[in-house]
């Protein structure tokens, strides 16, 4: 006899793989991307960048571009300064930081190289960048503040003389008495870590449009970009116009991965720009500028230690941070969040209390470093399961025993993390459990240990995560950024009874639209093949989040389902007045109201729809249908929902030349409810890889002046699908009980630990040779020096 | 403007005559003159293969190709491909198995899916995986695609397509 599962009930979607109805349109060609959209009459900008890192701007002579061909307008800071009110990349939570105010050009001096300092606008992108190598400006070289140490010398020069320092951010967190730990610690390990930066290498660059209409005074920006309610905020208080009057249209993005939601400073140009010229002004960074111009990400030296008992007990941690942001602070979300959580999150899977940790944010005059996928995760991850598994070699124990005595157990729920993180409910020991039955881990060691008598070098190590995801008011509204956690859904049946929901979270490919409508076609009864989901406007659309922090899921799946179940009592209190019924007997199934007793088809909800919509003189008097709803929902109860997990690496390393191949990765997450398994697997995927890329390949590599040495795509390395290995997934479920749905976000547990996993293996794989690698990427020249080869 | 040249092409079947600037790309053709922008570009230097169009039955970087080079020839996008329903077991394949999520490097993946398709016999993952060596895709992490691809090699080795494949060299 087979079982009833919730999936046999009628319009059951939450949990099935559904492929994404919107991925059709993409797959012939036929995508809209903002790099793809002509508007009448648009213009191009290119602009011309600063060649040194640090320097004063002393002329600017524009004379002969602004005679040729095609040219409409050379811009310089002082002409975007006087629409355009600064900015700072500050927040209130994060006590004593600071940053300079910043403007969409620079007027007296640059201080990144690649900085746009002037704006050309032309016909066409040639001829503007035609002109642009007409622009000649005069430049007087500073000395460059480059290394995060030398940044910090109290002979430094200062890149923002009016903060008095090169330091933005000073965090401590001290639970008390971490000294005396470790003082009577029987083990102590201790490293001292380097993260490269990399950067996000979305296939579409940053591409923007904006449409100044000064009959109207609207601006319509196309902006290829995660977050369209943020920039609608800013690009009304920067350039003092009404917010009713800022239209922001996300349309098809080319990947984001949290890099197009900060403020550029091109961005912000080419609103002004078209204030200006009262015509579209449209710019896309090519692919040399994006290296010099997206945010970079990481950056971090991280010295740490951890005390542990004779039998391995983890007993504390001592963590000192130092990480490099550029110039300033990015806009509107700092650039400390990813310090502040590299250092909250330091052995947040564990049981111990006793922590210690000093963070220091440096700028330097390289590109802006912020908010990128699985912010701080990486590093903290990489930190702590180094040291966890330091500590397993100091006790002879293995990497899966030292965790299963130190992980916070599975029944110990709710509870906190010695920073303060409130955790709802983890299962850090069935996922281990799970991904040890999953990896075949004791023939893989087996293995591993005969094929090390025949000179091949194989490598194995886990990484155990946790991530934020869903976060409410705590992360940015406190600190006074204008950052909503709240999302808002609108939906509505149309007269044939279709449905149509227009939502605040983004669609970036990862499939935030197929599991709205699932979710609605769930709670509202309905089949989702005749629902419309409608995100990316900030006119057609409610306020809210949108997509950052693994929120759409979470929080706009939440508030989709909410708004379901408001339309449906909606639809059947006008059907109990149409059958003379109760609404509390009757149900909606695949598009018929039926009685909840005994599924039996009562009225069609297009027949619904057509009465409410043509016909309402036949209903009851006093009936007015309500077939559209609003709905807003913020996240309250827990500040986050944490996700946890734990991934393996498993490689192969060619010690005399120092190239790995990296053998298969597994991953078990639980990310509590899931809407649509085939999604969330290739969202744990994707992350992965790019994780791997961290752990491997990229990095933004710069020189002793500035100059960053390896920024186009030939220099600089993004995972390859040769190289990359297959990545199996299991889950765990535990729901959040803080909503209805129950789900947590993903997208960015892949990245989260899988460069952790793999420094782990690479050290595994290194034992026989007594050496270690603390650094990322793991490049073969770096391997064969930690080998002591070179 | 001065010193624009004739070119003339066949482009999905249709042939097109222009008149442009010399240093336009096959690239920029395509997408700004032509308003094909299933073409994509990632790189504008040859590495990530968004802008791989079909030029003769050969798989080439519209990126690298400047339009004039192109004069006489017969051009294939994927709106050209998609229209004649030769990769439709491909875009199906791909749908099914989420091999895309932003789909910017999507039309470039087909075009390399569609050559090595085209050729005899059943792809290992390994030939794969080499085979979308020129492809970078940011998203997926590649797996999927190369399920993807995997699945219609079989399929169509089993004769589930019975027409026979045309030939397109990468
Ligand atoms: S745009 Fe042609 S290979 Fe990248
Ligand atoms: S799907 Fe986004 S780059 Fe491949």
């Amino acid at each position: 006899m087979s079982v009833l599962t919730p999936l046999d009930r009628p319009n059951s979607y939450i949990g099935r793989s559904v492929p994404r109805p919107n991925a059709k349109r993409l797959l012939a060609g036929r995508g809209r991307y903002v790099t793809d959209i002509t508007l009448p009459r648009m213009l191009h900008v290119a602009y011309v960048r600063s060649p040194y890192a640090h320097a004063r701007i002393v002329s600017i002579d524009a004379t002969t571009a602004r005679e040729m061909p095609g040219v409409r307008l050379v811009a310089t800071g002082e002409d975007l300064a006087k629409l355009c009110a600064p900015w700072i990349g500050t927040m209130d939570h994060f006590k004593g930081m600071k940053s300079p105010p910043q403007l969409p050009l620079p007027i007296d001096k640059v201080v990144w190289s690649g900085q746009a300092v002037v704006a050309v606008v032309a016909d066409t992108r040639a001829l503007a960048e035609d002109a642009a190598e007409a622009v000649y400006i005069e430049f007087d070289e500073l000395p460059a503040v480059v290394d995060i140490d030398a940044a910090r010398a109290p002979d430094a020069p200062v890149i923002s003389p009016e903060l008095g320092s090169n330091l933005c951010f000073h965090g401590k967190i001290d639970t008390g008495g971490v000294e005396d730990v470790f003082a009577g610690a029987a083990h102590v390990v201790e490293e001292e870590f380097h993260f490269g930066r990399h950067t996000a290498v979305t296939m579409e660059p940053r591409a923007i449009i904006a449409d100044y209409d000064a009959s109207e005074g609207q601006l319509t920006v196309h902006h290829a970009t995660q977050t369209p309610y943020q920039f609608q905020d800013i690009y009304a208080r920067h350039y003092g116009l009404p917010e009713s009057r800022v239209r922001v249209i996300a349309p098809d993005i080319g990947g984001s991965f949290g890099m197009k939601l900060h403020m550029y400073h091109e961005d912000m140009a080419v609103v002004g720009l078209s204030m200006m010229l009262g015509r579209p002004v449209k710019y896309v960074a090519d692919r040399i500028e994006s290296f010099v111009s997206d945010i970079h990400a990481r950056d971090h030296r991280v010295r740490a230690r951890m005390a542990a008992d004779a039998e391995g007990n983890i007993l504390a941690m001592d963590v000192e941070d130092v990480t490099g942001i550029g110039a300033f602070s990015a806009y509107p979300r700092t650039s400390v969040v990813e310090g502040n959580q590299v250092y909250r999150l330091m052995g947040a899977p564990y049981t111990f209390r006793n922590y210690r940790a000093d963070l220091q944010v440096v700028f330097q005059n390289k590109v802006q470093m912020s908010q990128y996928r699985a912010v701080g995760h990486p590093v903290a991850c990489t930190v702590t399961e180094r040291l966890v598994d330091m500590i397993a070699d100091k006790t002879a124990q293995d990497v899966f025993d030292i965790r299963s005595r130190n992980l916070i157990p599975d029944d110990a729920y709710p509870c906190t993390s010695p920073t303060g993180y409130q955790f709802e409910a983890l299962s850090h020991h069935a996922c281990l459990a799970k991904l040890k039955a999953m990896m075949d881990y004791d023939r893989l060691r087996a293995e591993q240990a005969e094929l090390r008598t025949k000179g091949i070098h194989r490598g194995i190590g886990i990484a155990t995560f946790v991530e934020i995801t869903n976060p409410g008011p705590a992360f940015y509204g406190v600190g006074g950024a204008r950052i909503s956690s709240q999302d808002g859904a609108i939906i509505k049946i149309t007269p044939s009874g279709d449905v149509h929901c227009s939502i605040s979270v983004t669609e970036l490919g990862q499939g935030t639209e197929t599991i709205i409508g699932q979710i609605v076609a769930e709670h509202l009864g309905v089949d989702s093949n005749r629902i419309k989901v409608m995100t990316g406007d900030t006119d057609t659309t409610p306020h809210g989040g949108a997509t950052y922090a693994c929120r759409g899921a979470g929080i706009g799946g939440e508030t989709a389902l909410q708004a379901a179940k408001k339309l449906k009592a909606n639809v059947l209190a006008v059907a109990a007045a149409i059958l003379q019924d109760e609404p509390e007997k009757l149900d909606i199934h695949s598009g018929w109201i039926v009685d909840v007793a005994t599924a039996q088809q009562r009225i069609e909800l297009s027949e619904i729809a057509r009465i409410a919509y043509f016909r309402s003189d036949t209903l009851p008097p006093g009936t007015q249908a309500q077939l559209s709803v609003a709905h807003h929902y913020a996240p309250q109860g827990y500040p986050f929902a944490f996700t946890n997990g734990v991934q393996a690496c498993h490689l192969e390393l060619d010690v005399e030349t120092g190239l790995v191949k990296i053998l298969k990765l597994w991953v078990v997450e639980d990310c509590g409810r899931v809407i649509n398994p085939l999604l969330v697997d290739e969202q744990i995927r994707g992350g992965v890889v790019q994780g791997l890329g961290a752990a491997f390949f990229e990095e933004c590599v710069y020189g002793d002046s500035g100059q960053l040495t390896n920024g186009s795509l030939a220099d600089y390395l993004v995972p390859m699908a040769v190289e990359m290995p297959d990545i199996e997934i299991g889950h765990v479920e535990t729901p959040t009980l803080d909503t209805q749905l129950g789900a947590k976000g993903v997208g960015e547990a892949g990245t989260a630990a899988a460069s952790a996993a793999a420094l782990n293996a690479m050290n595994d794989a290194m034992k026989p040779f007594g050496r270690t690698v603390a650094q990322v990427p793991m490049t073969p020249a770096r391997i064969l020096k930690a080998l002591g080869h070179i | 403007m001065s010193d624009l040249v004739n070119v003339t092409m066949t482009v999905n079947g249709t042939e097109v005559s222009h008149s442009i600037a010399p240093r336009i790309t096959l690239a920029d053709f395509l997408r700004q003159t032509l308003e094909l922008t299933g073409t994509h570009t990632g790189c504008e230097m040859g590495v990530c293969g968004a802008c791989l169009v079909i030029l003769d039955g050969r798989v080439v970087h519209s990126c690298l190709t400047f339009a004039v080079q192109a004069s006489g020839a017969a051009i294939e996008t994927v709106e050209g491909l998609s229209d004649r329903a030769v990769i439709a077991d491909i875009q199906e394949a791909f749908h099914q198995r989420n091999a895309l999520q932003c789909g910017f490097c999507t039309p470039g993946m087909l075009m390399t899916a569609h050559a090595l398709l085209s050729q005899s016999g059943v792809p290992s993952r390994e030939d794969i995986r080499d085979a979308l060596s020129g492809n970078y895709c940011r998203c997926t992490g590649y797996e999927a695609i190369v399920d993807a691809i995997e699945k219609v090699a079989r399929d169509r080795y089993a004769g589930a397509n019975a027409s026979a494949p045309e030939e397109v060299g990468a």
